[in-house]
């Protein structure tokens, strides 16, 4: 079976809110969030999605 | 030196003149030069050389000569295959894709073409067989005339209206006019669409368009010639630059948003509307017998086969 879409990488600045799955990278601040999102956005051929102001999601398409 | 010489060397020429009258290159970039030229024109001289003896071969009483049509038509249909498969295998290095459906529209359209010759050599070499020379070369050019007609399908501009819309962001989602393009998280992605990115809206003229204009082929095909057309702001490694369609649920228009290198209104909206209509994405719902005896509104029709629809799902 071909996977379609997958989570590759969540980014957040809230530990409380995520858990388990995919790779999550914590940051300390949206600026450093964006940085990181940027940077697995170009490496892991992904498109960064945000779901909220405190996350943010790497998804292959 | 016989009786059928000439007619069969004019039924050749005016067949082969024909497959070359169908042959352009456009800026959908097919055939490209030189060989791809070479394999149509002397398929189209194959294809010519069939449809002209079959017609002394009638006449000499040789019945069983006319079923090598039938070889004629295998073969043709070998060259939608290759068609098929060239273009299948080309489109995955393309940076928008054509899409199935638009590659099944060229070679379907290659193998009609040949059928074409056929029927022109035919015709030609008949009518100068039974009156004489003039009356065929007239036969011949109603011939050009109905294969120009049958060649050209219609455009997008003849079933939608285009409008120019600009895109906007409502947080982290895209929005051409009032529909839903994608989420885009980076601030910093969200300026350069923002300052890359073309947003038209596709507003079908009938019921019947909508439909049409849902399908994925078609849509692909609007990207690939815009992309084609007016160039594309896009790479492998920036899946978010991707030009996409998406589809008003409501009222069946479409989305187009588009990241051309030329960001020219007037030439983009031409472009969208220069796009080919697919023949294999046209449907015509219009034309049902459910249709015909209801005599409902169109949107009542639509809404009650999709409950009708769910139901059986749910089964």
């Amino acid at each position: 079976m071909r996977i379609e879409k997958a989570v590759l990488a969540v980014i957040t600045t809230n530990k409380a809110k995520i858990d388990g799955g995919a790779p999550i990278f914590l940051c300390d601040t949206s600026e450093e969030m964006e940085n990181v999102a940027k940077n697995l956005e170009a490496i892991l051929d992904g498109i960064s999605h945000a779901l909220s102001n405190e996350m943010q999601i790497i998804v292959k398409h | 030196m016989t009786e059928y010489t000439y007619p069969i060397i004019f039924g050749v020429i005016v067949g082969t003149l024909s497959r070359i009258l169908m042959l352009r290159t456009d800026y959908r970039q097919y055939p490209t030069y030189l060989h791809g030229r070479v394999i149509h024109i002397s398929l189209g001289f194959i294809a010519a050389a069939l449809g002209t003896v079959a017609v002394p071969a009638i006449m000499e009483k040789e019945f069983t000569a006319v079923t090598f049509l039938t070889i004629a038509a295998s073969q043709f249909r070998e060259v939608r295959n290759m068609e098929r498969n060239t273009l299948t295998e080309l489109d995955a290095f393309e940076m928008v894709p054509r899409g199935k459906t638009y590659i099944e529209g060229i070679a379907v359209a290659f193998e009609g073409r040949n059928y074409l010759v056929i029927l022109t050599s035919f015709m030609g070499t008949l009518a100068y067989l039974v009156f004489n020379i003039w009356i065929a070369v007239i036969v011949v050019i109603l011939c050009f005339i109905i294969i120009k007609k049958l060649m050209s399908g219609s455009n997008l501009k003849e079933i939608v209206h285009i409008e120019h819309c600009p895109i906007h962001f409502e947080g982290a989602g895209l929005y051409v006019d009032d529909i839903y393009i994608m989420n885009i998280g980076l601030p910093e992605r969200q300026q350069e669409i923002l300052k890359y990115g073309m947003g038209f809206v596709l507003t079908p003229k009938n019921f019947d368009i909508r439909t049409t204009i849902a399908n994925f082929g078609q849509r692909q095909a609007i990207l690939h010639d815009v992309s084609v057309s007016l160039g594309v702001f896009h790479d492998s490694g920036t899946p978010a630059l991707v030009p996409l369609i998406k589809r008003d649920l409501d009222t069946g228009r479409i989305g187009v948003f588009v990241l051309p290198q030329d960001r020219d209104i007037d030439k983009a909206i031409t472009t969208i509307g220069a796009v080919p209509v697919l023949e294999n994405a046209i449907r015509k719902p219009s034309e049902s017998k459910a249709s015909k005896k209801e005599g409902t509104p169109h949107a009542n029709r639509e809404s009650s086969s999709g409950r009708y629809h769910n139901e059986q799902s749910k089964d």
